[in-house]
């Protein structure tokens, strides 16, 4: 028989393939095709209404201001964080703990932080979904000001992949630190989803949180990508809030690539560290049973 | 032991002063208590290349340490291991281009996805051609009896044929070591047959290949592998062939004795008979079965005798040949089920 070591296919590659696969398989298949189609619209629609009737209660119906598109988009584009970023590191849970199959992954002969991004490609996928479904519903029923002829495409399409990629960059490192923390995960995702949902500047501009926090949010580049995402479709709202008027788009499209690699190097020695210490201790194939 | 004409290169694993220690916290009272367990103590191993080699001991032996640690899931503490040439902490990478693992007695898998799904997948990661690996999959499906199950999800197999389906994904990348974990645990006869002769007939086909075993079944150990390592509490006791492991017991005379209740008569009261050299005792709920080591068989009457005093009743008699177990009991002093029940009760020693 063939020995498998000289096959020539990427490792990198294989490992990105088949993880896309196997998350496809997993996210799609859990109930049957209606079903799925179903919860992949209500879904979304479900959590725009729970905001549309908090911001109708709080601002008394009003939904001409700048706010209101800036909410929505901000919530519609925040999808992506919970999808991408928890959706690999949750891929590490899922192995470890539901199908114990996480030691089989480390011992075969694939690099393990392709398969962690690749397992979140589904989750990007379903995501995306989940934010065309919300903004279209925004647009058609609830008078977001969305007009596509004056969309700025390529900005659009700029800033999206390279915060899909920014995003994937912090997943990795949550999914690296889930390595370490076999009886915990469930905590810290939703720790650290909670505290980037209230400091980039999703539900409000960073002006609202007192000025020793904002540093904060400045230091995180969803702010900068939100912003971007914002800007692409309807960049008046933009203008509408101070906090990060004085940047061009240029300027914040280089913040987020810089942050963005900023993000992918540490994401590199982080992987590298929790690895070993996971190896050290035992942990790859520790199951908490919690 | 390997002759002295083994070099370096036809070696699959070596293994060298190997120690594994880990920490453990305490309970909740006993917070900043951290104890030490030693799983692994200075373990030296050496396995040549077309070897089915065999791990024998207990539960909490240090087996699945030993196998986690050269298939570099955990690092040990000290001392250095080596698969296929490549070291296993500093190479990990390498090694897993080499290896393959199953772990019997767990129910691994995809649930979602069909047996054919669930295997093709992990011959993808591996880099095998398509092609190659679906007539892999059936072909081995078919040794295992699995092949009327290909289309099946996993979630819908027994325990039993989930194990079997893992059981093909080690075989299925065709490694150049391959490390079995209690591959037979929880499995019926037939099932466990099935799983030896596909073990044997893969080794056959190729002797570059290389298995590492391990078990607590005796009669597994002693049917498949070329060499043994018994071990016991992290420690190498004995390594050698089966038959040379049994030879050490040839002059001595092995006899079971089953008796009813002992009324009190302890193993070390046994152990003091002239002639005696190790005693131990399997209970059941109807009878126990006191297995002895004896420097001859004249050394018998007086342990009939000493059964007899005690108003022990003896059921049955057997005198037979140096086995696996003997083996085990000569170098630890109890049997396998012994030490298993003491560690089950935390009083191991």
């Amino acid at each position: 028989m063939q020995n498998i070591s000289a096959l020539n296919r990427s490792e990198s590659w294989r490992s990105f393939w088949m993880a896309t696969w196997l998350g496809w398989q997993i996210e799609s298949n859990w109930t049957d095709p209606f079903l799925f189609a179903v919860y992949s619209i209500v879904k979304p629609l479900a959590s725009a209404g729970i905001l549309v009737v908090m911001y109708t209660v709080i601002a008394k119906g009003n939904f001409n201001t700048p706010i209101f598109p800036y909410i929505y988009f901000g919530n519609a584009f925040y999808i992506y964080v919970g999808a991408v970023m928890s959706g690999i590191s949750w891929a590490v849970i899922d192995d470890r703990e539901h199908y114990k199959t996480l030691k089989y992954m480390y011992i075969a002969p694939i690099h393990i932080p392709a398969y962690w991004l690749g397992r979140g490609v589904a989750r990007f996928l379903t995501g995306s979904i989940a934010v065309v479904i919300t903004i279209a519903f925004g647009a058609l029923f609830l008078q977001v000001p969305l007009d596509l002829a004056k969309v700025d495409w390529p900005l659009f399409f700029v800033s999206l992949f390279t915060g899909i990629a920014m995003l994937a960059m912090m997943g990795l490192i949550l999914a690296s630190i889930t390595l370490l923390i076999a009886h915990h995960f469930f905590l810290i995702g939703e720790a650290v989803a909670g505290a980037l949902y209230l400091f980039s500047g999703a539900i409000f501009p960073l002006d609202v949180l007192p000025a020793w926090l904002r540093p904060v949010g400045f230091a995180i580049p969803i702010t900068y990508w939100l912003e971007l995402m914002r800007r692409s479709l309807v960049g008046n709202v933009a203008q509408a809030f101070p906090t990060l008027s004085h940047f061009s788009n240029l300027q914040l499209v280089g913040i987020l690539v810089g942050l963005s690699v900023i993000f992918g190097i540490a994401s590199t020695f982080i992987f590298r560290f929790c690895d070993y210490r996971a190896r050290e201790r035992g942990l790859i194939d520790r199951v908490s049973n919690y | 032991m390997v002759t002295e004409q083994t070099t370096l290169s036809n070696l699959a694993v070596e293994v060298e002063n190997l120690e594994r220690i880990y920490k453990i916290r305490g309970s909740k009272k006993e917070k900043n208590v951290r104890k030490e367990l030693v799983a692994l103590k200075d373990v030296s191993l050496q396995i040549k290349r077309g070897e089915l080699f065999g791990l024998l001991g207990p539960n909490g032996a240090g087996k699945t340490t030993l196998i986690k640690i050269l298939t570099t899931l955990l690092a040990p503490t000290s001392g250095w291991a080596r698969v296929a040439g490549y070291d296993v902490v500093k190479e990990p990478g390498k090694v897993r281009t080499q290896i393959n693992m199953v772990s019997g007695g767990e129910s691994s898998g995809y649930g979602l996805l069909t047996v054919r799904e669930n295997l093709w997948m992990f011959s993808q990661f591996y880099g095998l051609p398509s092609k190659e690996a679906n007539q892999r999959i059936e072909a081995l499906l078919k040794i295992v009896g699995l092949e009327d199950r290909i289309h099946t999800k996993s979630s819908d197999l027994s325990t039993g044929l989930r194990q079997k389906m893992n059981i093909v994904r080690g075989f299925l990348t065709d490694p150049q070591v391959l490390f079995l974990d209690e591959p037979t645990l929880g499995l019926d006869v037939g099932a466990s047959r099935d799983v030896r002769h596909l073990i044997r007939n893969w080794l056959d086909q190729d002797r570059s290949r290389t298995l590492l075993l391990t078990t607590h079944y005796m009669v597994e150990a002693d049917e498949l592998c070329d060499r043994v390592a018994i071990i016991n509490q992290g420690r190498v006791l004995a390594c050698d062939t089966p038959s040379a492991l049994k030879q050490q017991l040839q002059r001595d005379a092995l006899f079971e004795i089953s008796v009813g209740a002992l009324n009190g008569l302890a193993v070390p009261t046994l152990e003091r008979v002239p002639g005696v050299r190790k005693v131990a005792s399997e209970e059941s709920e109807e009878m126990t079965v006191l297995k002895f080591i004896l420097d001859e068989d004249a050394a018998l009457g007086g342990v009939i005798n000493k059964l007899t005093e005690s108003n022990v009743k003896i059921v049955r008699l057997d005198k037979h040949e140096p086995t696996l177990e003997d083996v085990f009991v000569s170098l630890v002093g109890r049997s396998m089920a012994e030490v298993e029940k003491e560690g089950s009760n935390g009083d191991g020693k």
